[in-house]
């Protein structure tokens, strides 16, 4: 997968932290997508504020990509200590970007040369290491052969109230746009892509899911930071005003999931996002959202554990804890979007479901995902089912009301809108929210609250199957895994192999249901060490696992490993066939 | 006792002789002389002897987890500004279990009432010494005597910046029940901690106690915004000082800083739809 294809190129930043790359990947991305271009983005840091090593892949392609490869056509290494992820992939054909006097000896050491473009002391003539970051955004800008006027107007947006700033910053971009533009002999790395791009923005799934929750009619949303659950929040409290938001920073998770239901109870349309050590703590919320049959969505950021784990990286292994968190038996919805515009989608689901049925609704998902970005099809808001204005609460209302038959939940009403008495227990009550020991009662409720998961069952989303429907071997995947293995199936392009994914993990929808009980190989390929789908599916189900792909690295499956993976299997499916 | 729009008429599982009756006497007269209406009054709990509390007016009943009133109330408070929110529970919910949130509720300031029924010992569980036990105090987990320090629940919440901070008890309905409406009244986090007997599992802390162990603080147009004297009084404990112990101007309270309310529109978030040409615009 060495050779570099026409139709893309893969560029990967590496600097340590606090260097402000984040300038050049921004300003680049802008001015290649605007070009025409599809751009796919992602990056991975450690945990810490100032120094070690973080990296971010920028793939563009002149058809939509979705997926993390692990081939680097251009790599831009700017700090010391290279880490593994990256020198693993950097092959014959890599450019090698960077300061000679920083990392020559390192890079020697690999076996490679580097294009040498002294960008510290070149910055700091112009005025300072700061403007590194606007070389390289002009560098990228030359190899693509776009003219050297290309970031005027951002440079002017940006930095507009200090004119010597725009001055250098402009001065800066000229100059690297001149070292790419020389170091590629004038020959654009990539031809422009002349078909229309109109409809397309650049998104990332952090924005896809706070964009989905405003849509949705989400106005108080709570959290205590926690990676990588905080981008969701940040996304809110930026733009609170414009989104006509309560956002409150609590004192930690319990505060904050108390927070959304007493809100939703008043009638808000509540989130609360945080990860896996948070998602925890909010455990016992959970289950008084259950018995109290308040809608909220939890925004369940994954991030490997246990405990502390790998704090600033990914995986898939809170499935269980979602499905499970909270004493007590209840129903409640699980969504796990596969991609950013299923990011949008499944949001808004996650709303729908816990108004329409009065119950918590989670989405999963983690830091791959919620840090990656690519061009998606502009998203259309009025997709997303608006929020319901409840009706007042008449006279004698109460709010466990058993419900009509053929009907799952009890009316909805807020306090203070119509004469009646809205109320909310934590114990098992009466209709009316009043404590009771009352067996007829209590069995009668637990069995109301219960029946509402068989509705949510019917109208679960359906699975996603691409390939044949007739297939020998499926493989099953969900959440951020599945772009990558779309690819690499893609790439393989195997006969008789589909590919079967689930937005929706809980209740697993009929269409899955059925899938499952198709004779078939299944591989089940997964961000955890346990195969928790597989358990999932077999307990929901009865299907087994054939075979898994399992990774727990605190990396993301990329396109290239999977096809490696699942072509091994497919392999010793085929020789076992014979 | 007088009769108001509160009065729930069901039965109430309170032992006989509790305190939280005549503190329930008390919230319920304050609420009807400052005019409430009972569906503009939503009365929030976690768990406990006293955190039955809601269950027992007539109004909105909110009875959520144990410790958890003051999260819950900030957020029924925040996403409906026009209803009056009262947390109440007792020493253990709100102290105890509840403790964090009683530290970042005050920093917060958002404009509800929390009443503290204080009967210095776990009810609901039959006894256990609580964040307000004194020293010394035999219970039935702690045999040889409560060992850690009591909570002094008025100097805290006076240095975490409450604007309004008082103590009741619950052997003067009416003069509790003035400091009841004064809280309700109050813009922002009003404390109002209520001594009060528990008659099965406290014999030290009995009605006779309480008639002579604490003492109204008299005089008229004393200094209740001086700071300094507020935490030497709150310091003080032979005999306990009844009354406003501070109050000050609360400032801005948390819903007023919250961007839908900073207009000064009040209306709930219920009646809210969502700003679709602003996220048009954040689409790009």
């Amino acid at each position: 997968m060495s050779e570099a294809k026409r139709t893309e190129t893969v560029i990967t930043f590496s600097a340590a932290a606090g260097l402000g790359l984040q300038t050049a990947e921004d300003l680049a991305g802008k001015i290649l997508s605007g070009a025409g271009f599809y751009v796919f983005s992602t990056r991975e840091y450690m945990s810490r504020v100032r120094g070690g090593n973080n990296s971010s892949q920028f793939r563009v392609s002149t058809s939509p990509v979705r997926a993390q490869v692990d081939r680097i056509d251009w790599l831009f290494a700017l700090s010391p200590g290279l880490h593994v992820n990256v020198t693993e992939n950097i092959s014959k054909s890599t450019r090698i970007v960077g300061d000679t006097t920083a990392l020559a000896a390192e890079i020697a050491a690999l076996g490679f040369e580097m294009v040498d473009i002294d960008l510290i002391e070149r910055a700091k003539k112009i005025g300072g290491a700061v403007y590194a970051s606007m070389i390289v955004a002009g560098f990228i800008t030359g190899i693509f052969g776009f003219s050297e006027t290309s970031a005027d107007d951002y440079i002017a947006v940006r930095f507009g109230s200090k004119p010597e700033v725009v001055e250098k910053n402009g001065i800066a971009f000229r100059e690297g746009h001149r070292l790419g533009l020389e170091t590629v002999g004038g020959e654009p790395v990539l031809q422009k892509n002349t078909a229309s791009k109109k409809s397309f923005v650049f998104m990332d799934g952090d924005t896809a899911l706070g964009l989905a929750a405003a849509a949705a009619g989400c106005n108080y949303i709570t959290a205590y930071p926690m990676s990588p659950g905080t981008g969701v929040f940040s996304f809110f409290a930026r733009n609170a005003d414009a989104l006509d938001a309560v956002v409150e920073q609590a004192e930690d998770e319990i505060s904050a999931i108390n927070m959304a239901l007493g809100a939703s109870y008043a009638g808000a349309r509540a989130m609360t996002t945080t990860s896996g050590g948070g998602f925890v703590l909010m455990t016992e919320g959970i289950s008084l959202a259950g018995i109290t049959e308040t809608p909220v969505v939890i925004h369940l950021a994954q991030r490997p554990g246990p405990a502390t784990g790998l704090a600033t990286r990914t995986e898939q292994a809170d499935l269980e804890i979602a499905l499970h968190a909270g004493h007590g038996e209840f129903p409640r919805a699980i969504f796990a979007p596969i991609n950013v515009e299923s990011t949008f989608t499944v949001a808004g689901r996650a709303f729908e479901t816990a108004w329409k049925y009065q119950t918590p609704s989670v989405i999963l998902t983690d830091q791959y995902l919620l840090d990656t970005g690519y061009d998606v099809k502009r998203p259309v808001p009025a997709s997303i089912r608006p929020p319901v204005v409840p009706a007042e609460a008449p006279e004698g209302y109460a709010r466990y009301r058993f419900p009509e038959d053929g009907k799952w939940i009890s009316p909805f009403a807020v306090p203070g809108h119509g004469p009646g008495f809205v109320s909310f227990d934590s114990h098992e009550h009466t209709e009316d929210a009043h404590i009771t020991e009352n067996r007829e009662i209590r069995r009668k409720m637990v069995e109301k609250r219960l029946a509402k998961e068989h509705a949510m069952r019917e109208e679960a989303m359906p699975h996603i199957l691409i390939g044949p429907e007739d297939h020998h071997t499926l493989l099953v995947c969900w959440g951020s895994t599945f772009e990558p293995l779309r690819e690499a199936l893609a790439i393989l392009s195997p006969d008789g192999v589909a590919l079967a994914a689930c937005e929706q993990l809980n209740p697993l929808p009929e269409s899955f249901v059925r899938l499952m009980a198709k004779e078939s190989a299944k591989i089940f390929v997964e961000g955890n060490a346990t195969a928790q789908f597989a358990r999932l599916v077999r307990a929901q189900t009865g299907a087994t696992a054939t075979d898994t792909i399992l990774k727990y690295d605190g990396y993301p499956f990329t396109v290239d490993e999977l096809v490696e993976r699942v072509g091994r299997i497919l392999e010793k499916f085929a020789k076992g066939a014979k | 006792m007088i009769e108001t729009k509160f009065d729930y008429n069901g039965e109430i599982s309170w032992c006989p002789g509790c305190g939280d009756f005549k503190i329930l006497e008390a919230l319920k007269l304050a609420l009807s002389e400052l005019a409430l209406e009972p569906n503009e009054v939503v009365v929030v709990s976690g768990i406990g002897q006293a955190a039955k509390m809601p269950h027992y007016l007539r109004c909105h009943c909110v009875n959520g987890l144990h410790g958890r009133a003051l999260p819950l109330a900030t957020g029924v408070k925040a996403s409906n500004p026009n209803l009056t929110v009262i947390a109440v529970g007792g020493d253990g919910d709100m102290y105890g279990e509840g403790g964090n949130h009683f530290l970042h509720a005050i920093r917060r300031n958002p404009n509800i009432t929390n009443i503290v029924c204080n009967n210095m010992i776990y009810g609901l569980t039959k006894g256990q010494g609580s964040p307000t036990t004194p020293i010394g105090t035999h219970t039935s987990t702690q045999p040889g005597g409560v060992v850690n320090r009591p909570l002094n629940p008025l100097l805290l919440a006076l240095s975490c910046g409450a604007t309004f901070v008082a103590r009741g008890s619950a052997a003067d309905v009416d003069r509790t029940k003035e400091l009841l409406k004064q809280a309700i009244s109050h813009k922002g986090y009003a404390l109002v901690d209520i001594l009060q007997p528990c008659v099965s599992f406290n014999k030290t802390h009995s009605w006779q106690w309480l008639a002579t162990a604490a003492k109204w603080i008299e005089g008229e147009g004393r200094d209740e915004g001086d700071i300094s004297v507020a935490m030497s009084r709150a310091l003080e404990s032979d005999p306990f000082p009844l009354g406003i112990i501070y109050r000050a101007e609360p400032g801005k309270t948390f819903e007023e800083t919250q961007a839908p309310y900073r207009s000064g529109d009040t209306t709930p978030l219920f009646a809210r739809l969502p700003r679709y040409e602003a996220i048009e615009r954040l689409i790009g």
